[in-house]
């Protein structure tokens, strides 16, 4: 099932491995295929320590790692934490919300704030697209983009793809159906981008008022009827709809939404009976999903969120102990 | 009074009088005293002359969008500042946006614009007064009393007003006094949460689009209801072919309405906005290619009649943001000029269609007898090289705010001096450029 194992997991022992030649991982965008695959290489060899007993291997011992999240999000801070204190990492989470901004502090002066604490990295969430990008202008050290507005979450791509890996032994030709709320999701815009890199098949899967303006420009096929596009489909990715969209505006209801949108075993029976389920998490339950999918055999969730510890340890490594053996 | 000045050897260009030849201009008393096709005559003794060897002399220019932060936010730019800036961008008069604080909504704050202004300001400011208290876009000012005051046009500025009815209402009531009203066109619903220009580069970047549609749907509205009561409209600023269809159609029938454009819609694209560059972040926002070459015939057939800088002084603070918390709207007064000679450069507008759009085309809309060289006309006149090259710089900017889309940008062509009446406001041989050319 998996592919061949490197010998070794960072760049300074064993098998010759390039440097990673990025200072930060602000998107998918900046990675070409060669860079994405070394990186679900380097993923794929983290996934043994976490799976041991003793979950150590301290190539970022000393190093101090800072979690700043302007949106909350337990999941993907805890991802990164775990991930950080795996590699011997020190890591601090500052939760910033919005109480900073009203306290009239704007992100560059926080960005030169924790710069002045000399962390090695800042893993940044902030719900405004190209926020990250800015506040890595403004830092002496590496910044990894933990999902910015609707624009780029990389690592949330990279877990998605080792996943993807894992089951299918490949990525390229693989056909993948991305469902849900196409135009406010960063997962969508990230793995569309790494899918299109890996040259796998890429179908978006909306009703037109969740599909923004020139999507074909990212996706290989559009589709607003969902059978159509589960249609011979290897890898169904289902989104989280926000609450507050179906209100009327663009989605009449919930009702309505899972009636023609929801993933449940019918309209799953029109993809590859090897087909594998993913969600990027919180999933909502009866409305983008059936409790019963979500949960059931062909369900990869949870292993999504153990692929997210291997590749963040994965990305932390490549941009912390490769650039210490650079120097 | 001033001295008397000759300007000698020059390019005259006079958009008004349609002439651009070389000649000689002279100036007495603070107004045009001569116009001579070669050498001068007449030459009053004690005479200043400047010879304009190479150099176009044009009548100053009008700029009918202009924001300070007098009153209010005075560290944003003041009246003298920005008067400076405009001096120093050949810009002799323009029209002040009521966007400050307090509102210009009453005729005792255009007294105050005017007092201040003639006190500390090196050329005219022309303030316009809200159309509605506030700006809020609920009731309407005294339109009678702020004329008598001083105002020159109404405009709530920055906002856009959604009522239809209100609109019609302060159309009628604006026609009563004879004063023309300058609309922004944006329809606030379909802009949203919008940042830029919708389409796909909006999209990649995970920003919220903004369609044309907000832009052309409520200037059908205006131009409708312009017609319905024969106010004297400007659409403030468009960006759009589609709006350019627009106006061409209601032209066909309406001799009262017309529209400005900003020259960062003239000259930058959405592309300029990549990645997330907030300077770039304007309203209206920067939109396609296709679009600038439709707005470029639109000045070129007298579709668009105004171009403007759209000069907004905003500090560092809010704009050095993420681009959708960012705050719209750049610094122009100082590059009006340059940037718009890049459209001559490019072949794409002819000089004398170029500066009709920043003088006398404006001075009709307004009722000003400024923008135009004639005998007994002020003599607010602009002398510019204009194949000065050189680079923005942010730090030489006169502005207070050093919010400008074309920082950095290579120009062709610059401002050589500035007279507001006869009287010498600015001469680029005092500016570091200057010494070191």
């Amino acid at each position: 099932m998996a592919t061949s194992s490197p010998a070794s997991v960072t760049g300074g022992q064993g098998v010759a491995r390039p440097a990673f030649r990025h200072r930060h991982l602000l998107g998918i965008s900046q990675l070409n295929q060669y860079e994405i695959v070394d990186l679900l290489d380097r993923a794929e060899a983290m996934i043994p320590i976490s799976r041991q007993e003793r979950k150590i291997l301290p190539t970022l011992s000393g190093k101090t790692q800072i979690n700043l999240f302007f949106e909350n999000s337990t999941r993907t801070q805890s991802s990164f934490e775990i991930a950080g204190k795996r590699l011997g990492a020190q890591v601090t989470n500052m939760s910033v919300k919005t109480s900073s901004v009203a306290k009239g502090e704007t992100l560059v002066d926080t960005a030169a704030t924790l710069n002045a604490m000399r962390p090695d990295v800042i893993i940044v969430r902030h719900g405004a697209s190209g926020a990250v990008e800015l506040l890595s202008q403004k830092v002496g050290c590496s910044v990894i983009n933990a999902g910015d507005g609707a624009h780029e979450h990389p690592t949330q791509a990279l877990l998605d793809a080792l996943t993807m890996r894992q089951h299918k032994g490949r990525l390229a030709g693989l056909t993948v159906a991305i469902c849900g709320d196409i135009a406010n999701s960063r997962v969508a815009r990230s793995n569309l981008l790494l899918l299109g890199a890996m040259q796998a098949r890429t179908r978006v899967v909306a009703p037109r008022t969740l599909l923004p303006r020139g999507i074909e420009t990212l996706a290989t096929e559009v589709f607003t009827d969902m059978r159509q596009g589960l249609q011979g489909a290897d890898v169904v990715m289902m989104l989280r709809l926000q609450h507050e969209r179906a209100n009327g505006r663009m989605i009449p209801s919930v009702r309505e939404y899972y009636h023609f949108y929801g993933l449940d075993e019918e309209k799953l029976s029109f993809a590859k009976p090897d087909a594998i389920v993913m969600h990027p998490g919180p999933m909502n339950r009866g409305v983008e999903i059936d409790p019963a999918i979500a949960d059931g055999p062909r369900s990869v969730i949870t292993e999504q969120v153990e692929m997210g510890v291997a590749v963040r340890m994965a990305v932390l490594d490549a941009l912390l102990a490769d650039r210490e053996t650079e120097q | 009074m001033s001295k008397p000045v000759v300007i000698a050897n020059a390019r005259i260009v006079d958009p008004a009088s349609n002439r651009d030849a070389p000649g000689a201009v002279l100036v007495e008393k603070g107004r045009i005293a001569g116009i001579s096709s070669g050498a001068p005559q007449g030459i009053p003794d004690g005479a200043e002359t400047y010879d304009a060897r190479g150099l176009v002399v044009a009548p100053g220019l009008i700029d009918m969008r202009v924001f300070t932060g007098e009153p209010g936010h005075e560290y944003r730019e003041t009246l003298a500042s920005a008067a400076e800036a405009a001096a120093a961008g050949g810009v002799t008069s323009f029209v002040l946006m009521p966007d400050t604080t307090p509102v210009i909504d009453d005729g005792a704050l255009v007294d105050f614009i005017l007092r201040r202004a003639g006190a500390k300001a090196s050329v005219n400011i022309l303030p316009a007064a809200a159309i509605t208290r506030g700006l809020k876009g609920e009731e309407i000012t005294e339109f009678g009393l702020l004329k008598e005051a001083g105002a020159v046009a109404l405009t709530d500025g920055r906002e856009s007003i959604q009522s239809a009815a209100l609109l019609r209402a302060a159309f009628t009531y604006a026609r009563n006094f004879d004063l023309p009203v300058i609309h922004h066109v944006a329809e606030r619903t379909l802009i949203g949460d919008g940042v830029m220009n919708e389409g796909p580069l909006a999209t990649i970047s995970g920003l919220k689009g903004i369609p044309i549609e907000a832009e052309t749907i409520p200037l059908a509205r205006d131009l409708q209801l312009a017609a319905l009561t024969g106010v004297r409209y400007h659409a403030a600023q468009v960006s759009t072919g589609a709006a350019v269809d627009l106006l061409v159609a209601a032209k066909r029938r309406l001799s009262t309405v017309s529209a400005g454009i900003s020259i960062n819609n003239l000259t930058l694209n959405e592309n300029d906005v990549a990645p997330y560059r907030s300077f770039f972040k304007l309203s209206p926002p920067l939109r396609s290619e296709d679009d600038r070459r439709a707005v470029i015939d639109g000045l070129n057939s007298g579709a668009i009649d105004t171009i403007h800088s759209a000069h907004d002084p905003q500090d560092t603070e809010v704009k050095r943001q993420p681009f959708a918390e960012a705050s719209d709207g750049a610094v122009g007064l100082e590059t009006l000029l340059a940037a718009a000679l890049r459209l001559v450069h490019s072949g794409d507008v002819p000089l004398i269609t170029l500066l009709r759009a920043m003088t006398s085309r404006p001075a009709e809309l307004l009722g000003l007898k400024s923008g135009r060289i004639a005998v007994g006309a002020p003599a607010d006149l602009v002398i510019f090289d204009p194949e000065f090259p050189w680079v923005v710089k942010e730090a030489s900017l006169r502005s207070r705010s050093r919010n400008s889309a074309f920082e950095g940008a290579r120009m062709q062509g610059a401002v050589m001096h500035t007279f507001v009446a006869g009287r010498l406001v600015f001469s680029h041989a005092a500016t570091a450029e200057g010494a070191d050319a």
